[in-house]
């Protein structure tokens, strides 16, 4: 059942594959085409070689080495002609071969870049929820390693059965034209390979899972030592370390070893079998020879069709476990690609333009788990220029209220209205271009300053660029830089640190500055005497702007129009400074433990 | 590549027993035509059943001895190979763990696990090809054309005409196509960064609208991988038909001369079809050995890559002070004009820092981003080393210590909180194995993360998942301070480790701290004038100058800096204060 079940999934997977390779027929045809040909031609090269060897040995009479004539221009003409025949079809094979060679890279190279984008779009597209929900190194690998694999997977995979069943049939008809008996025998003994094949296979893949599974626990291991390598040294922690790598490491040596080396046993013993083909070819054909049933040219011929017979027997079980490591790749990406993208914008979505600030949130609903709710019947009207801090104890979904705002994750239930309108008939991006938002996890990409500054304006001026630079006091530090505002900063901001690189998010806010901001405690790693200035440039920012603000600066909360302070990720108190205190809450609570010990 | 042979070294025996049986079995297989050859010239010429019978055994009893030959090398060869990747990867995971901060710094962790993990498996599936198969090809190539020799001097000579040729194609495109795959591989890197700089970024690129800039950014990354695929493969695609060409070029060639030389009967049709074997079986090794090469390259960039980590002295030179001194004084940190820079040529990170830090001080240092509080309390544990001047604890210079000694008496709490994979109890007793349960529940009272761990269904032995992904920001710094409580250092450090701490929170800690029992000595590195106000000492730090130093009350009076960063916190506080008073 299982099975079946499994062998339906892998229909379905082909024949989605067949989808992307279908605008590469034309070139998918000529390939075959190509392959069967040069399969063709190189059958028939033992043929003529046969044939001259034969007339080599017509040179005999009986017995011997008694030449039978000098000279014999007859010999050297039929000799020729052979060996001319010969130069033919080993150029024409040679070119099928190189045309068959080109036309592959061009589906293969083609069909990963079409697969790659298709992923990468859908990637852009898939709701934060998925993203969020998902390891990330599990759909980059899936992105990268798994697309290649399954190109190099589907290509070796599928040239090489074909051309291997193509080689079979070809020197069977070969064979069986030349000679039945000899044939019998090469049928008969070759398909011995193949059962030993799979009989290792079998065996082995029970210590090929258990190899993949050590390995990925060290890894793991590794990930987590290296990647906090720092911590590792702190604690003097690394002999300790050593130990626990080297314990996974032994027992990887082990499984690796025996997986390692019963697999590769494949290869001696189908050879084993291909030398009894080989031998038992060489005695029924001695024999067929001495009756006078076969030439020794023909018998040569044979010997190499042996040969070229059971290749293909031997690759071929693990062209299929080639085959089907591919399609599980492509399982894999179909999987992403397949994935459900966010609801797209509806036709008929409205394109914010003129922003004035006005945010209503009626009876909204949330959870990220159905059954932990989270937040519930939260009701919140924004007006234009006021500033709304929410504030509670770490860790208390503070972030859930902008993943809302910013339409990162929908309302299960109520309707969050920007200038009225609900922003689920809004543009995704023109809903999301309207808030400024700078976050607490910084983000930079790879590229100069520049390059990260005008994420949100690529078009900006340099004296804009510099305006906003000063503005948000990331000027004085960027000048500082070797080559100032074209320094290359590599992944995640290397060498900067954590304050200049929220100086830089900052400043790219600062650049576009949209007509509502979204600020994610976005000061908490600058020192405060940046951030006055920051606060300052905040506050000029902030001025006739609709802001959302989290923050642990009381500053900023006591200046806030309304202040929404939540705890476990429910909204427990909404209201203003002054009215939250005399409500004598959680907030008072929170406020005052402040001053009762500092 | 060279270096990384040592690791080869307690597997010499199974390195030359693998290929030398590699080759006995070749050197059988070689002798396979020479058979066949007898066997038509004597045996069908002479139709001599028995001597047909005699030669058919001979063969199937060739191809058992090679079975038994290759199944011997495959074993060594895989013994050798996969013990040499388990020391190789001890040996650099050995290594890296002694690197230093700075080199750390500079090559970055990602690189450095790539090189554990994926290069160290292309340099072991590397290794055990080349042990089995390596030298088996180019073996059979000359060997082919040896008994070429043996068969007929002058025909033979079409053998050594043929096989230089192969040898200028298969390396020929070899050197063309080996950069050429190492610049596919650079931007595969590049499309891999693209990806996840969007995984990271997806909130930034969805607020910012730029999506489609960033699939354009993509589809430009793809098209150049592309590109660069198709032009390197355009080379190696010539690889096979052009050996075709040559072998077979040479095939035509051989019968040619063969027959001339049957003719004048030097030699026999046999014979003949003996050298025709031969040059077949140096067209398939050579097939072989082109796609080996391939792979062997890649290892061998792989081994390099691994060699150039080897190569970077293994961190900074240790002292010898192991053993603790009776008399001396613990729990003092003195830095006498202290520079530190952190790159040749680059600005000085901190410039002539000078104080002392008595047993049970609590030094707090506070200053603007960038200002060197991270760089100098990292000098304590030597993560870094001075460009000039010294760091001495309790009486001593760093450099005279151990390392594990000298960070023995220090508990260090980072910026980042890092936990790791285990339970809460394992997390904990990395600052000390044998702490009891008691101690530890002390410490996480200490670091205000009694509550929470409390709250958990297996307290202390509640697994913590990779990079404590279950845990908030607050939880991970608090069990992150535990950790470091756990240890009773004599110096205890936070840097900057209770930024995701709520206020309320924040004060409750440094409460614990100071009615903490012992006389520990303590740095705290903050940004919040609240956090420090009670220090004995506060270093103002400004660009990497020391700006003030004293107590709060006294910068307070004359410390610029100080007060500029005083008033900014506390001016609206204050106020507040008043206003409250007013209601």
């Amino acid at each position: 059942m299982k099975d079946t079940q499994k062998s339906a999934k892998q229909k379905e997977t082909l024949f989605k594959v067949l989808n992307y390779i279908k605008p590469y027929r034309f070139l998918m045809i000529l390939t075959i085409i190509m392959a069967a040909a040069s399969v063709a031609l190189t059958l028939y090269l033992p043929i003529l070689t046969g044939n001259a060897v034969d007339s080599i040995a017509e040179l005999f009479e009986g017995g011997i080495s008694i030449p039978k004539a000098f000279s014999n221009a007859d010999f050297w003409a039929k000799l020729t002609f052979i060996l001319k025949k010969m130069g033919i079809v080993i150029a024409l094979t040679a070119l099928t071969q190189w045309i068959m060679n080109i036309c592959n890279n061009k589906i293969v190279y083609n069909i990963i870049q079409d697969i790659r984008k298709k992923a990468f779009r859908r990637l852009e597209e898939l709701p934060l929820s998925y993203l969020d929900a998902h390891s990330h190194g599990d759909i980059m690998s899936r992105v990268v390693a798994d697309v290649d694999q399954f190109a190099d997977g589907l290509l070796i995979g599928f040239t090489q059965l074909f051309t291997g069943v193509v080689t079979i049939l070809g020197t069977l008809c070969f064979m069986l034209s030349v000679n039945v008996g000899i044939t019998l025998v090469v049928v008969v003994i070759t398909p011995i390979s193949l059962f030993v094949a799979s009989f290792i296979a079998k065996k082995t893949f029970r210590m090929f899972k258990l190899q993949s599974e050590t390995r990925g626990e060290q890894t793991a291991l590794i990930n987590e030592m290296i990647g906090n390598q720092k911590v590792v040294q702190a604690f003097g922690r690394e002999q300790k370390t050593l130990e626990q790598f080297d314990e996974i490491n032994e027992r990887l040596e082990k499984c690796s070893l025996k997986a390692i080396f019963f697999s590769s046993l494949t290869n001696p013993c189908t050879r084993f079998v291909n030398s009894l083909v080989y031998t038992g070819v060489g005695f029924t054909g001695a024999l067929a020879a001495i009756r006078g049933g076969l030439s020794v040219g023909q018998l040569t011929c044979f010997l190499s069709y042996a040969n070229q017979y059971t290749k293909p027997f031997n690759e071929i079980s693990g062209v299929i476990t080639e085959l089907q490591n591919a399609l599980a790749c492509a399982a894999r990406i179909f999987e992403l690609i397949e994935e459900k993208p966010q609801i797209p914008d509806k036709e008929d979505a409205r394109v914010l333009t003129r922003v004035e600030g006005n945010v209503d949130l009626q009876n909204v609903a949330f959870s990220y788990v159905p059954d932990r709710k989270l937040i519930e019947n939260l009701n919140l009207h924004v007006k234009p220029g006021q500033r709304i801090a929410i504030v509670g104890p770490t860790g208390c979904g503070k972030t859930t209220i902008i993943n809302l705002l910013m339409r990162f994750y929908d309302v299960d239930a109520g309707e969050i209205k920007v200038e009225g309108t609900n922003i689920k008939d809004i543009t995704r991006k023109s809903l999301r271009t309207s808030y400024g938002m700078v976050l607490q996890d910084t983000w930079l990409k790879r590229g100069t300053i520049r390059d990260n500054i005008t994420v949100g304006r690529p078009d900006a001026t340099e004296e804009e660029i510099i305006a906003a630079a000063k503005a948000s006091h990331a000027h004085s530090f960027i000048r500082r830089l070797p080559e100032g505002y074209d320094t290359m900063i590599g992944e995640d901001g290397g060498s900067l640190s954590q304050g200049q690189k929220q100086l830089l998010c900052i400043t790219r806010v600062m650049l576009s500055l949209p007509p509502m901001l979204i600020l994610d405690e976005a000061t908490s790693s600058i020192d405060t005497r940046t951030e006055i200035r920051i606060q300052k440039a905040f506050a000029s920012m902030m001025e006739g702007r609709t802001s959302f603000i989290v923050a642990h600066r009381l500053s900023t909360i006591q200046n806030a129009d309304i202040i929404l302070v939540m705890k476990d990720g429910h909204i427990i108190e909404q209201g203003n400074h002054q009215e939250l205190l005399e409500k004598n809450g959680f907030y008072a609570q929170l406020y005052n433990s402040q001053f009762a010990i500092a | 590549m060279k270096q990384l042979l040592v690791y080869l070294k307690d597997y010499k025996k199974e390195s030359i027993l693998g290929p030398l049986f590699k080759l006995l079995e070749a050197s059988f297989e070689l002798i396979v035509p020479l058979v066949v050859a007898s066997m038509i010239d004597v045996g069908i010429a002479g139709s001599n059943k028995g001597y047909i019978v005699k030669m058919c055994l001979i063969m199937a009893v060739l191809g058992l001895i090679g079975l038994i030959c290759s199944v011997t090398a495959q074993f060594f060869a895989a013994k050798a190979a996969v013990g040499f990747a388990t020391r190789l990867r001890h040996g650099l995971f050995a290594h890296i763990q002694s690197l230093s901060f700075s080199q750390m710094d500079q090559e970055g962790t990602s690189t450095l696990i790539t090189r554990m993990t994926s290069d160290i498996n292309q340099v072991q599936s590397g290794v055990n090809l080349v042990l089995r198969l390596f030298l088996r090809s180019p073996f059979i190539v000359f060997g082919a054309m040896i008994m070429a020799f043996t068969v007929d001097v002058k025909a033979a000579l079409v053998f050594v005409v043929v096989i230089p040729v192969l040898s200028v194609i298969v390396f020929g495109i070899m050197l063309i196509s080996i950069p050429l795959f190492k610049k596919v591989q650079a931007r595969l890197d590049q499309v891999l960064g693209i990806t996840r700089e969007n995984l990271t970024g997806v909130r930034v690129i969805r607020a910012f609208g730029e999506e489609e800039h960033e699939i354009r950014k993509f589809d430009e990354g793809t098209d150049a991988l592309k590109h660069m695929q198709m032009v390197a493969a355009r080379f190696s695609a010539l690889m096979n038909p052009l050996t075709y060409v040559v072998v077979n070029g040479g095939l035509i060639v051989l019968i040619y001369v063969g027959a001339i030389r049957v003719e004048t009967g030097l030699l026999t049709s046999g014979q003949v079809v003996a050298l025709v074997n031969y040059m077949s079986q140096i067209l398939v090794e050579l097939v072989k050995l082109a796609n080996l090469i391939i792979t062997v390259t890649k290892a061998v960039a792989c081994g390099n890559r691994i060699q150039s980590i080897l190569e970077i002295p293994a961190g900074m030179e240790q002292g010898t002070i192991k053993e603790k001194e009776e008399n001396a004084i613990s729990g003092t940190v003195e830095f006498d004009h202290v520079s530190l820079r952190y790159y040749e040529g680059g600005e000085e990170a901190l410039t002539d820092i000078h104080f002392k830090a008595n047993k049970g001080d609590v030094i707090g240092v506070i200053g603007g981003t960038g200002s060197g509080k991270s760089s100098l309390v990292n000098l304590i544990p030597r993560f870094y080393d001075v460009e000039r001047g010294s760091v001495k604890v309790d009486g001593r210079d760093v450099r005279e210590y151990s390392l594990e000694e000298l960070r023995d008496k220090i508990g260090m709490v980072m910026q980042k909180a890092v936990l790791f994979h285990g339970t809460i109890r394992d997390n904990l007793k990395w600052g000390n194995e044998e702490a009891s349960d008691d101690e530890l529940w002390e410490a996480l009272r200490i670091a205000q993360a009694e509550e929470f761990v409390l709250k958990k269904e297996k307290q202390l032995d509640e697994m913590i998942e990779q990079e404590g992904r279950n845990l908030s920001g607050g939880q991970k710094q608090r069990l992150s301070i535990a950790r470091a409580l756990v240890k009773k250092p004599e110096i205890l450090i936070l840097d900057d480790s209770a930024s995701a701490l709520d206020y309320a929170t924040d004060a409750s800690l440094r409460k614990a701290l100071r009615e903490m029992p012992g006389e520990t000595t303590v740095f705290i590195v903050s940004q919040r004038a609240s956090s420090l106000m009670h220090a004995d000492t506060i270093i103002v730090l400004d660009d990497g100058d020391v700006a003030g130093m004293g107590t709060h009350e006294e910068l307070l009076k004359n410390c610029q800096v100080y007060q500029e960063i005083y008033y900014s916190q506390f001016e609206r506080k204050e106020e507040d204060q008043r206003k409250e008073g007013e209601h």
